[in-house]
């Protein structure tokens, strides 16, 4: 989340799109009924189904799956021709004034650069003119038609009410309806919250269809202020850690990058992640990028990083392409890797096409799953009938299972939505063997360490030199992972003022990353995270909840990252002279000498307004991007593309090039290309998402979640239903071409029958929580249905968008 | 059935007066169904205060489960898909349990003396050690709550959380409602909370929003906030102007006095006995007799 929980009860206007938040996140969602209750906020749903959220909300309007950019397109649109967006801050923060390349170009569906047989971009062209002095070439007016408010408003042109809705299914008087109703936060005093969750990260164009709403927020001016922001709802405990942390493939701590293959050059590794300010003036916080990374690397490798081994750069793996989930079975698929380590990770059940996964798993030496349960991917061996129906004595992967202890059988911190650090006790002894996954990762390094020490290898020092100081080796307490984390001196610290005055001595715990330096004098496991542990104590176990302005901003409770900042982009919320735009709610301003407030600023403290240091101090341009640059794989635009497998023969805003009816740079892997269904055999949409009563494939076995949701079932509405003779209750097969589901029929009225591009879209709803363990009566993996295909971006699979077919049985 | 520290106000089939030197505040519970979501925090918190688990049972082809109540399962949430005006779809989910009517049918009809009680609070409770498994409350209920158990043959429902209540606690339904669909609270404050949360409603276009207290059971300690309190029974069939059953009216309106007189003819018959043939005499070592023989 930009902004966090409790800020949403300042929203005046809440959009839940590409989210079910009461379903999903029923405690987080208090905020929302608060708003209504004391705000007199309104909430408005567009979602295929008329969700829980939907209950609960003054209005709701239908969407197809999978067209979300076309929908927020057309806000774009109806914003721009009906001028309703917040002029100042569009001018001052963002980048409409740049001027784009001229050999930058959108043709029929593709941006320029695009290699068809690579199905990838070669994105130089999308960039800005520079002048001679490296900077970006503006025009403040906006007349250049090659300017980015230009660019924009002819790319969205195209989005007009009429088309939207027959793209979407979205009846055109309820989608402009919406329209009017955000269009009214882009007055400076109003603003709009847009909370969603993985409705629009599970699609081959998720990442683009999260950038588009976030353009609709910067063209209101709701981005960085009180009650607005781009929210982001982390479903998983504790997976707004787990990226924190950089536990993907491509990652780092703190988002900062692996190198790849190519870069095997120190120096030229470090100046590409620096960013240089493309404006005069701005912060562009970027450039401390090697601060970040000498501090991560001294925290690894202690002594072993130093100034002439490069901090062991050489250490580091060097990527020759992500290892995402989609890829590691793909590799494994094909029998490329022996064995698998999966850690509170449940892939038979959590990935797309269970089918390639189980035979992926049969081509392992062995799996290790380190979990508190038995799941499904842990017993893939087992048969299990028509559930899973494997033959074991066919299967000769070696399967250990550790048992781990449950969140609330440690201590430790975990990150929420809202990015706070929040500490937590154990509640409860583990039981039986299980150890916690510290312990077990511990142990498992302890060993492998003492088969390098024994038997050497081709490069043993990355393993051997790892810094393992914990009082017990094999057992490293969360305490001294929190601490490592939040970083500490390793040498005295001098004031870069006065450099007579030692702010830290040798030893002693950072009070932030501002403190951190690029010559190894300071170590730290994660930048984003330093200061949660400071001299102060552990910041992340804090309960005071006083909230002196009443608006949500708890500086005292826990330690929110960065720099236990609530709001981010908060800079944002003044106008260029410092004042807030809505006085009533006021975060910080400008003093005369420095930036105050209720919360910590999100900017140089002591940048005076009239240096014209612009909010978004992390982009190198200082402002927000309408037009991102070479940032995203698929476009600087976000463009509306069919999902992989549509009930449409082609792309409405593209009738003519089949090359962009699905996102063009979207990955999919050779074998998957045949695996996509038609719409002649599978004319139904279909979506899956989770339901209130479970959490994934884990309540399961607890009984009272059973109770409360004890059986499988799909959703349709009472038109298939009809067409089908199904009723309610009755059981029901749902196929897609890569296997097949049963379960209970729910026809309801909440899924409607959509007019898309002249035809009638059904929608199938598929709950995922289903499987072969645990306390409910077994059921069918969801994934059985969903396709291996992933965002051009994020490699995150398309599981809210594809085709089924229905019968009754 | 919970803890008996509060005061009792009326007892089931009793005629000595109950214990009234204390008065507690009369509280109420809040449901406003315009804030519920439904996720049915209430009914899992209702099973882990109480200590029970109902079956896991199977799907209907609806979202409600368990699908009615039962001696288990003593609130559940009822989804009900309204259409009032063409293409204006409402989904009510309305959480059902014992409304703690002022004027308890289930208590006017129980025969069994005590097994249902009224608290100076308000709270219906039943204590089920004296419940002789009749059913009675059942017929008597207006809102169709009480369930007889198979296992034991007593009949179980909502307590309020008396235990609770009784040591300054909000019941446990309330305390986990995660939206404040749920509150709780003397019953005037939450008649005051309930018209603000109407105001809001009409200010939304909920023009018949409402508070649900029916007079025909003198009130209830369990109230909803309604968006169309006009039309109660599109909440999944919630009465419209509930009233105690005219067979339990007739029970306690006119068979009862009928039955009184029928008591009293014994304890005249018994009077007679007494001066004709002189009191039953129970000699100190009647005991001691029977076991020698």
């Amino acid at each position: 989340m930009t902004n966090h929980w409790v800020d949403i009860k300042n929203a005046n206007l809440v959009l839940v799109m590409g989210g079910n938040a009461a379903e999903a996140h029923p405690c987080g969602f208090k905020w929302v009924t608060e708003a209504k209750a004391h705000n007199k906020a309104k909430l408005i749903v567009v979602d295929p189904r008329f969700t829980r959220s939907a209950a609960v909300a003054d209005y709701y309007a239908p969407v197809r799956a999978g067209s979300d950019i076309a929908f927020l397109g057309g806000v774009i649109n109806y914003l721009l021709t009906n001028n309703k967006i917040q002029h100042e801050y569009v001018k001052a923060y963002t980048d409409a004034g740049f001027i784009v390349r001229t050999d930058y170009t959108f043709e029929d569906g593709v941006f320029s650069g695009y290699d068809e047989t690579k199905r990838k971009y070669d994105k130089s062209t999308w960039m800005y003119e520079l002048g001679a002095d490296g900077y970006v070439k503006t025009d403040p007016t906006l007349t250049n038609p090659r300017c980015v408010f230009n660019l924009m408003k002819t790319h969205y042109a195209r989005y007009t009410p009429e088309l939207v809705s027959s793209i979407t299914g979205t009846p055109k008087e309820q989608f402009l309806k919406v329209c009017e109703m955000i269009a009214e936060t882009s007055a400076p005093d109003r603003t709009m919250t847009i909370m969603y969750a993985l409705g629009w990260t599970q699609h081959s164009v998720g990442a683009q269809m999260i950038r588009t709403a976030a353009m609709v927020q910067l063209l209101l001016g709701n981005i960085g202020m009180v009650g607005g922001g781009m929210n982001a709802l982390r479903g998983h405990s504790n997976i707004q850690g787990l990226t924190d942390l950089g536990l993907l493939s491509e990652a780092l701590p703190g988002y900062l990058t692996l190198p790849k293959e190519a870069e095997t050059d120190y120096k030229a590794y470090i100046e590409k992640r620096v960013q240089k300010p493309l404006r005069p003036g701005q912060f562009s916080y970027w450039q401390n990028y090697g601060k970040f990374h000498v501090s991560l690397m001294k925290a690894w490798y202690g002594d072993a990083a130093h100034k002439d081994n490069n901090f062991a750069f050489d250490y580091l793996p060097k990527l020759d392409k992500p290892h995402d989930i989609l890829q590691v079975f793909e590799d494994m698929h094909q029998g490329k890797l022996n064995g698998y380590f999966c850690q509170g990770f449940n892939p038979l059940a959590a990935f797309p096409c269970k089918a390639k996964v189980g035979r992926a798993l049969t081509k392992l030496k062995y799996l290790v799953t380190i979990d508190p349960l038995v799941t499904e991917t842990s017993t893939f061996w087992e048969n299990h009938g028509e559930y899973n129906d494997v033959d074991p004595a066919k299967i000769q992967t070696e399967v250990f299972r550790l048992p781990s202890t449950c969140f609330a059988e440690e201590d430790g911190s975990l990150v929420s939505s809202s990015r706070v650090l929040q500490w937590h006790w154990k509640g409860a002894d583990p039981t039986a063997e299980a150890k916690s996954d510290l312990e077990i990762v511990a142990g498992i390094f302890l060993r492998l360490r003492g088969l390098y020490q024994k038997e050497g290898g081709a490069f043993p020092d990355p393993i051997l030199k790892v810094t393992w100081n914990y009082a017990i080796l094999s057992a490293p307490s969360p305490e001294e992972i929190a601490r490592e984390y939040s970083g500490k001196a390793l040498d005295d610290l001098m004031d870069p003022k006065d450099k007579t005055k030692v702010v830290r001595k040798a030893g002693e715990q950072l009070d932030g990353f501002g403190q951190l330096t690029d010559d190894g004098k300071t170590a730290c496991g994660c930048w984003i995270f330093s200061g949660a542990w400071s001299e102060k104590g552990n910041l992340m176990g804090r309960r005071d909840n006083s909230d002196p302005s009443g608006l949500g901003i708890t500086l005292n409770w826990a330690y929110a990252w960065p720099s236990n900042r609530r709001v981010q982009y908060n800079r944002a919320s003044c106008d260029p002279s410092g004042k807030p735009w809505d006085p009533k709610r006021k975060l910080i301003g400008w003093n005369g000498a420095k930036w105050a407030g209720v919360d910590v600023p999100d900017f140089k403290p002591d940048a005076a307004p009239e240096d014209a240091m612009n909010p978004f101090i992390m982009n190198s341009e200082g402002v927000g991007r309408f037009f991102v640059v070479d940032k995203m794989g698929d476009g600087p635009f976000p463009e509306h593309y069919e999902p992989f497998e549509s009930p449409l023969d082609v792309n409405p805003l593209h009738p003519k090039n089949p090359k962009a009816k699905n996102s063009p740079a979207a990955r999919v892997f050779k074998d998957d290309l045949d695996q996509f269904g038609d719409a002649k055999e599978f004319p139904y949409v279909a979506t899956t998402y989770r339901l209130t009563e479970h959490f994934h494939y884990w309540t399961k076995h607890t009984k009272l979640a059973a109770i409360m949701q004890p059986e499988q079932f799909v959703e349709i509405g009472e038109d298939l239903a009809k067409m089908k003779n199904i009723k309610s209750g009755d059981r029901v097969r749902v196929r897609s071409i890569r296997g097949f589901i049963k379960a209970v029929a729910v026809v309801t009225k909440r899924i409607r029958t959509l007019e898309v591009y002249g035809k009638k879209v059904y929608t199938v709803g598929i709950p995922i929580h289903w499987g072969f363990q645990g306390l409910a009566p077994n059921g069918f993996i969801a994934n059985t249905l969903t396709p291996s295909v992933g965002d051009a971006n994020t490699q995150t699979p398309e599981f809210k968008a594809f085709l089924v077919t229905i019968d009754k049985l | 059935m919970a803890l008996q520290s509060l005061d009792i106000t009326s007892r089931s089939a009793t005629t000595t007066p109950s214990p009234g030197v204390r008065q507690t505040q009369k509280v109420a519970k809040l449901i406003d169904i315009s804030k519920c979501i439904g996720c049915k925090a209430c009914q899992v918190a209702c099973m882990e205060w109480n200590d029970l688990r109902d079956e896991i049972g199977t799907n209907h082809g609806v979202y409600d489960n368990p699908l009615d109540l039962t001696d288990k399962s003593w609130t559940v949430m009822r989804f009900s898909e309204v259409e009032l005006e063409k293409g204006k779809l409402e989904w009510l989910i309305r959480k059902d349990g014992c409304m703690h009517c002022a004027d308890p049918g289930c208590l006017k009809a129980c025969p069994a003396p005590g097994a249902i009680v009224q608290y100076s609070n308000g709270i219906v409770d039943f204590h089920e050690e004296h419940c002789i498994g009749c059913g009675y409350c059942i017929t008597g209920c207006p809102f169709n709550i009480p369930r007889l158990s198979k296992k034991d043959d007593k009949v179980y429902k909502c307590t309020l959380c008396s235990d609770r209540v009784s040591v300054g606690m909000e019941p446990a339904c309330v305390k986990t409602c995660p939206t404040g669909a749920l509150v709780f609270g003397s019953k005037e404050d939450m008649i005051q909370h309930a018209e603000e949360r109407i105001v809001d409603l009409k200010s939304r276009g909920y023009n018949n929003a409402g508070l649900y207290d029916p007079p025909g059971v003198g009130g209830t300690h369990v109230m909803y906030v309604l968006q169309h309190a006009d039309q109660p029974q599109i909440y999944n069939g919630l009465p419209k102007d509930p009233q105690i059953s005219l067979l339990v009216e007739l029970w306690k309106g006119v068979l009862k006095p009928i039955m009184s007189l029928g008591l009293g003819l014994v304890a005249l018959t018994g009077f007679f006995h007494y001066v004709t043939v002189g009191p039953n005499e129970v000699k100190e070592d009647a005991n001691e007799n029977q076991h020698g023989r």
